[in-house]
């Protein structure tokens, strides 16, 4: 624990908007440059740890709203993926030291190991609710003292010259450059990486064994390993910059059996022909409403996306599941190309198990 | 799935008297369960013995019927309703209990009553810790190794094989009675035998135990499509080892990682359809070893509980409302979320804050009882606060409290550790006791680390690293020296920790005025944030708020003058759910008269912090800073009409005097100190030639002795400014007196309630023996119209606390005259005082002389008794009067009508918290130890005392042996009272004295009993082996009146730990005689308040704000 002072810092959102804080996390002071990315915020209670490292969030700036982040501290087996992805962290309260049997390292270790800026003391409640209102939109943060010291027009310049997420391909920042092997289940998996999550790969390795392979894999060489299914991954930013996975994925189609999660889902409705669109500000957190409609059970999912399938816009496939919060499609099937995603993130990490049943029923169309 | 359409009538359980380990909290869940299912078109029949809830108020169910809640009533109240279905899971253990009782014995059955909510069989399973545990086992869920035993020797066996240290558990009951951690074997033995006593189906569970582990709730809700949602996780800042009830808790869970606790969400949905609750809500424990992350299930509660009511307060998500509509058939997500008006109840909630509970106590009132916390609940009530942080919330809620401190140390209380070293600290720390968050701040001031502390507590680093940065920063502020020196940065650093303008002031010896001054000079002032369930991912619609120390406000302004009512704070001995009734009311009053309401409370047990009570509810600290901070935030969004503080009992009462005199509506704060002020009470009341007993008042010893040698002993010694009788004593002599007055001085230096000070004088009057005592409520308007509400006379004499008797509506014994002569001088009182609403003004008599005693211009506890009495709704009228109504335009509005009376009787009995301290002296005296109360009502006014009797849990035998034991001055009356049982077929055993004055008397006396200890010549069995072998059923017993009293003692300790009614008073006596003898000619029978008011069914009050 130290008394030290932290700096202090300012993040300004490309509107102008402008929050007090404190800098923490890693700041390069030879180098002072401000952190820069689309500002999102994410409602979960516990798993800042798995949210950090989640792939997803690559060119966002992630606000936690639940006050006290670090409380646990970090361990290696939380890790969604081999590195934070994510460009900065804006929040309340920083613990000053992890209590847990299962920690290795402090939050503020972790932050600094990740390169990763951060910015504490924020009132983010008043930043949440003013992304609620006004939109996610690009933002920037640094200190505005000490010897990384930005002044608020570098960060207000830095903001406004952050281009968001909106037709920029992200994936190819996180996707893996070479195929890689996972699991030891019964069937042979093939998992397109646009951002994979580990706890996917957990999940999938129980019932298959497979490879991880590069977003731009083309199909003729996915096919060629003889797949009982292919799996599409979650991944960061917007659909539409994608649309080399896409090609892929429309010819995989009703040749193996399809599974998606969150980008993967919104990869295989626009292959379906459906159409993508931006939210206002997504959905990020472990504790949306989500009504399977073929039992008409609630289960409580995780999620976090930008962008979401348009209602209506997939003609090929049948909606299988809709968030009762917002109405916006969270999975659609398409039986007789043996093809299912969903928008949430069933395999959680963080976030309930409630939709687990999903890997069973993927296991199932590839066993049939 | 729709709301059932085959379910018409439906018979809600309340949970009786507010006693220890089952509070108000279930007024707070049977209120909104009413209200649900009345607005869903049912027709609600309720049952509670409380008279001074929310929920008994006529307007929340089509009969309601205070009636005392046992079985055979109930099953009265069934026959003669013939409701389709029973909800008995908002209604605590009691009505669980109840509802199962009835099952059992196959009355449901008989009348076609349906059990909704929780299924019988469910209910078993919970309960039953065998069954509960083998569930457990069956679905994969840890329990610690146990074992269970239905007698001694079989529990020795047991413990011996598991090994200690062990955690001994009777089956079915509430709060942890009679439970305990044993370490050897003669612990072992000694608990397990009160276990096995505790425990109606004498089974106790012994397991290994896991105190120092960690401790967590979850509240789980199923519908009956089996969607599954957790509303909130708590975590215990105590360790296992203290009951959760008695344990700082803390929402959301700190401490695990999201692994940690999906497993533990997952857990508790098996649990929860193991067991097979159908619909509503849950609470389950678990429990976790800090070194490995193993999980075990503890318990759970197949109803709504304590922690279903703080996690509602929490997140806002209404559980007993939602439970409700579960129960008739909604599933969660055809529910909608109040709070956003959009989204369904079918989520879980998100906070961005953290809630922190903290248990008050009252180990004050139990001398020799020592405030060591365990397994058994003795908190009396809680306070919980938000703060975005910790710390915030920690220091929030400390102040809450109302215990003299002003947060976690940094004020006068903290010297009290100062005489001990080191090692003394944290050996005391060690030990879990209502001082213990304040030695740790101490312990960490002085450089003792977190890690010896974590070693010594088991509490979790984490929360004590959080108390450290409070300490870091209370060292930096020393440094800065003064408000002066502090920028914008470090206020704001200061106040985000919790800090209070008064700790601050006390740290750098300036008022409290100076700090706040200085503090909002350099732009710090609290902002409201809103409780929204959804960590403001949408609009919040409901104005639920807390302060913090953040960038903006959310308030909205809004377009009719405001009144802000104040709350009574932590429920405590003396001020409990009455004033909340008084508060709730005035809410719904004023809103219906187009006032916008403000609720200001830290109570999360109540209908008062519920967030549709009022148009606004701040859940803050009911303290100076608190409220001004809430006033300036309302008047920068509106007109302020004004501030109710008469109707909160003491709490608000004493902000009076700080708070602007335009704002306080009603009675002026002069008036209240007038009446508080001991020389301008006495020349008013010669003014006015009301005779009070001789007395006079002393800020020392000396004086108080110079006092009670000019009036004569016996004197009462009373504090000024108190409730409850806090330290009141009845002293004989000089020597007496000394004492009284040193244990007040003790009080007085570390600022506690009840303390000796220059401008708290203390009272000291000539204490008038077998006077008859009585209370009046009465409210005056503003044109000068006093509304007599009630003359209650009290059954035990003047020198039992008020709140502590029974007493009667229309008074038994008093001449109408006397009653008349009580009128006058009330009114002569309320007009000479300038009482403009409630007003409490307390008597004795003694032969044709009315003494006035003292006068509170304020709503009294016996506010929501007289109401159901007769009829009239007198928190609502007192509520428009302060704001400006008259009492005839009341009439005219139809809003107050005439009392009803005549044909019935209506008795209000104290609950004493005896059975949970039972080695406490069930004596009665002037300070007040009865923590909740009862109402009979009937035809006579035996009838109605033996239903108050029932309904306290003492239910008077229909013959037997009534065993008397009288002080030399209560003889002369007893003979009257014995003659009488052995009238209606007792036998009389009685001690030597009483039996030989019996006996002369001519009233037989079958046993001579021995004193303890003393050789009684002709033998015979000593009292407390009389009553240890069930050979007495009713104890009468009065004390002398000076003296040793041990033998005294024993003979009601017996009666309390043996369960035998016990009577200290010959008062109580006579009147449990005439009960006896009115139920033997005419069995009790049971009649709703609609009925006895004559009433039409009314609307439902306080609709929801827009």
């Amino acid at each position: 624990m130290t008394n030290n002072r932290r700096a202090a810092a300012l993040l300004v959102l490309a509107d102008g908007t402008s929050f007090e804080g404190e800098a923490a996390g890693w700041w390069d002071a030879g180098d002072p440059r401000p952190a820069t990315g689309e500002v999102v915020f994410n409602t979960t209670l516990t798993g800042y740890q798995e949210v950090l490292t989640d792939p997803s969030y690559a060119g966002q700036i992630i606000c936690f709203t639940y006050p006290h982040i670090g409380n646990y501290g970090v361990s290696a087996a939380d890790n969604e993926s081999a590195r934070a992805f994510c460009r900065g962290v804006v929040v309340r309260d920083l613990s000053p030291r992890p209590s847990s049997w299962r920690s290795e390292m402090s939050i503020g270790e972790f932050l600094e190991s990740q390169r990763l800026p951060a910015i504490t003391g924020v009132d983010t409640r008043r930043l949440t609710r003013h992304i609620r209102e006004a939109g996610s939109m690009p933002g920037a943060f640094g200190p505005v003292e000490g010897p990384a010291a930005l002044s608020e027009t570098d960060l207000k310049e830095a903001a406004a010259a952050e281009p968001g997420t909106l037709g920029v391909d992200l994936v190819s920042e996180v996707t893996t450059e070479r195929p890689y092997p996972f699991g030891a289940g019964r069937l042979r998996v093939v998992a397109y990486d646009f951002g994979i999550k580990r706890a996917i790969l957990r999940h999938l390795g129980t019932l298959a064994t497979g490879e991880v392979v590069p977003a731009s894999t083309p199909a003729a060489e996915t096919l060629a390993k003889r797949p009982d299914g292919v799996f599409l991954s979650n991944g960061p930013g917007d659909p539409a910059a994608v649309g080399y996975a896409v090609e892929q994925i429309r010819e995989l189609l009703g040749r193996v059996p399809v599974f998606g999660i969150c980008l993967g889902h919104q990869l295989m409705a626009t292959a379906l022909g459906g159409r993508t669109y931006k939210m206002p500000f997504g959905h990020h957190g472990g504790n949306h409403p989500v009504r399977r409609l073929a039992t008409g059970q609630v289960e409580i999912t995780s999620q976090n996306h930008n962008y979401a399938v348009a209602e209506g816009s997939v003609e090929g496939a049948q909606v299988t599941h809709l968030n009762l919060n917002d109405g916006v499609i969270e999975g659609v099937s398409c039986p007789e190309l043996r093809a299912f995603s969903v928008q949430y993130h069933p395999e959680a990490g963080p976030g309930p198990h409630d939709a687990s049943y999903l890997f069973s029923e993927f296991e199932r169309l590839m066993g049939a | 799935m729709p709301r059932r359409d085959d379910l018409h009538s439906i018979l809600v359980i309340g949970s009786g008297p507010i006693v220890i380990g089952q509070a108000v909290e279930f007024d707070y869940s049977g209120t909104q369960a009413c209200r649900v299912l009345r607005q869903e078109g049912y027709r609600v029949v309720l049952a509670n013995s409380n008279p001074a809830t929310i929920m008994t108020d006529p307007e929340f169910a089509d009969r309601t019927y205070v009636e005392p809640l046992t079985p055979d009533v109930l099953e009265a109240i069934v026959e003669r309703e013939r409701p389709d279905a029973v909800l008995p899971t908002l209604g605590g253990q009691t009505a669980l209990n109840l509802a199962m009782a009835l099952h059992e014995r196959g009355t449901f059955e008989r009348f076609g009553v349906e059990m909704i909510g929780a299924r019988p069989e469910a209910i078993a399973t919970a309960e039953d810790r065998e069954r509960f545990k083998k569930a457990m086992t069956e679905i994969g869920l840890a329990v610690p190794e146990s074992g269970f035993a239905y007698e001694l020797a079989e529990a020795m066996e047991v413990g011996e094989r598991i090994g200690y240290p062990l955690i001994i558990r009777p089956s079915y009951i509430l709060g942890g009675a009679g439970t305990g951690i044993a370490h050897d074997r003669d612990d072992l033995a000694r608990i397990a035998a009160a276990g096995l006593a505790a425990s109606p189906i004498s089974e106790i569970l012994i397991e290994r135990s896991i105190a120092g582990w960690k401790e967590y709730e979850l509240e789980v809700m199923r519908d009956r499509a089996d969607n599954c949602v957790i509303v909130c996780s708590i975590e215990n800042f105590d360790p296992m080892g203290v009951h959760t009830g008695d344990s700082i808790t803390v929402a959301p869970a700190q401490t695990l990682s999201d692994e940690e606790y999906q497993r533990m969400r997952d857990s508790a949905f098996a649990c929860i359809r193991r067991i097979g609750v159908e619909t509503g809500g849950s609470n389950i424990q678990f429990a976790v070893d800090p070194a490995t992350g193993d999980q075990v299930v503890i318990e759970m509660n197949p109803r709504v509980s304590r922690s279903s009511a703080l996690a509602s307060k929490a997140t806002g998500f209404p559980i007993a409302k939602i439970a409700a509509r579960l129960a008739v058939g909604y599933t969660l997500d055809e529910i909608r979320n109040d709070i956003t008006g959009e989204t369904p109840a079918s989520f879980e909630p998100t906070i961005d804050y953290v809630v922190t509970k903290i248990p008050r106590w009252a180990f004050e009132k139990f001398p020799g009882i020592p405030d060591v916390l365990g397994t058994r609940m003795q908190s009396v009530g809680e306070a919980m606060a938000i703060g975005r942080t910790f710390p915030e919330s920690l220091q929030k809620g400390l102040r809450s409290l109302e215990r003299g401190r002003w947060g976690l140390n940094c004020d006068a209380g903290e010297a009290l550790w100062d005489g001990w070293d080191d090692d003394e600290l944290v050996r005391r720390a060690a030990i879990a006791t209502p001082d213990r968050p304040f030695q740790l701040e101490a312990a960490l001031r002085r450089g003792i680390t977190v890690e010896r502390l974590h070693e010594a507590t088991g509490v979790d680093p984490w929360f004590l690293d959080q108390i450290q940065l409070v300490v870091d920063e209370r060292r930096r502020l020393a440094d800065l020296g003064g408000p002066g020196a502090l920028g914008r940065a470090d206020w704001k650093r200061a106040k985000r920790l919790g800090f209070s303008d008064a700790q601050l002031a006390w740290l750098w010896g300036v008022a409290e005025g100076e700090v706040r001054a200085a503090r909002l000079q350099a732009g710090v002032r609290a902002t409201m944030k809103t409780v929204d369930t959804c960590a403001a991912e949408f609009e919040a619609r409901t104005p639920y708020h807390y302060s913090t120390y953040e960038d903006d406000d959310e308030v909205g302004s809004g377009s009719r003058p405001k009144v802000v009512i104040l709350g009574s704070g932590p429920n405590r001995i003396g001020q409990g759910v009455e004033f909340d009734y008084c508060c709730v009311q005035a809410s719904f009053a004023l809103h219906d008269a187009g006032f916008e309401t403000v609720m200001v409370n830290c109570n999360p047990e109540t209908v008062s912090t519920d967030y549709d009570t009022s148009d606004r509810l701040y859940f803050e600290p009911v303290t100076w800073e608190d409220v001004q901070n809430v006033l300036d935030v309302e008047s920068s969004a509106g007109e302020v009409r004004g501030v109710i503080v008469a109707l909160g009992g003491q709490t608000p009462l004493k902000l009076a005097s700080q708070l602007p005199p335009s704002l306080v509506l009603g009675t002026p704060p002069e008036a209240i100190d007038l009446a508080e002020d001991r020389e301008r009470w006495n020349a008013l009341c010669r003014r006015l030639g009301i005779p009070q007993p001789a007395g006079g008042t002393a800020s020392g010893v000396d004086e108080a002795i110079a006092v009670a040698e000019r009036v004569g002993y016996p004197v009462l010694v009373r504090p000024s400014y108190v409730l409850g009788g806090r330290a009141m004593e009845i002293v004989y002599g000089e020597e007496d007196l000394r004492r009284a007055m040193e244990s007040l001085g003790a009080f007085g230096s570390l600022g506690r309630e009840g303390g000796l000070s220059a401008e708290r004088p203390v009272l000291v009057d000539r204490f008038l023996e077998d006077a008859t005592e009585v209370d009046v409520d009465a409210v005056r308007d503003a044109e000068g119209e006093v509304l007599i509400g009630a003359v209650m006379e009290h059954v035990e004499e003047a020198g039992v606390h008020s709140g502590d008797s029974a007493c009667v509506i229309p008074p038994p014994t008093l001449p109408a005259a006397t009653v008349a002569t009580i009128e006058r001088h009330t009114r002569a009182i309320a007009e000479a005082l300038g009482v403009v609403g409630p007003i409490n003004v307390q008597y004795a008599v003694r032969d044709t002389t009315v003494y006035v005693i003292e006068a509170n211009p304020r709503a009294s506890r016996t506010v929501p008794f007289v109401s159901k009495a007769t009829g009239v709704p007198l928190a609502r009228v007192a509520a428009r009067v302060m704001a400006g109504a008259t009492l005839r335009g009341l009439r005219e509005e139809g809003l107050l009508g005439d009392p009803v009376g005549g044909n019935h009787v209506s008795v209000k009995e104290a609950v004493l918290p005896f059975s949970r301290f039972p080695d406490a002296d069930t004596l009665l005296g002037p300070e007040m130890r009865s923590t909740g109360e009862v109402m009979g009502i009937d035809a006579t006014f035996g009838l109605a005392f033996a239903k108050s009797q029932a309904a306290a849990g003492d239910t008077l035998p229909e013959g037997g042996t009534v065993f008397f034991s009288l002080a030399d001055r209560d003889k002369a009356a007893g003979v009257a009272v014995a003659r009488r049982f052995v009238q209606l077929g007792f036998t009389v055993a009685a001690t030597s004295g009483t039996a030989a004055y019996f006996e002369a008397q001519g009233v037989p006396v079958a046993t001579v009993v021995a004193k303890v200890g003393e050789e009684e010549p002709g033998g015979g069995a000593d009292a407390v082996s009389l009553i240890r072998d069930g050979k007495v059923n009713l104890v009468v017993n009065t004390p002398r009146g000076r003296g040793p009293r041990a033998d005294g003692a024993y003979i009601r300790r017996a009666a309390n730990q043996h369960r035998v009614a016990c009577l200290t008073t010959v008062a109580a006596a006579r009147a449990a005689a005439a009960g006896i003898a009115d139920r033997a000619a005419s069995p009790p029978r049971v009649r709703s308040l609609q009925e006895y008011h004559g009433a039409h069914q009314l609307p439902l009050p306080g609709a929801p704000p827009t």
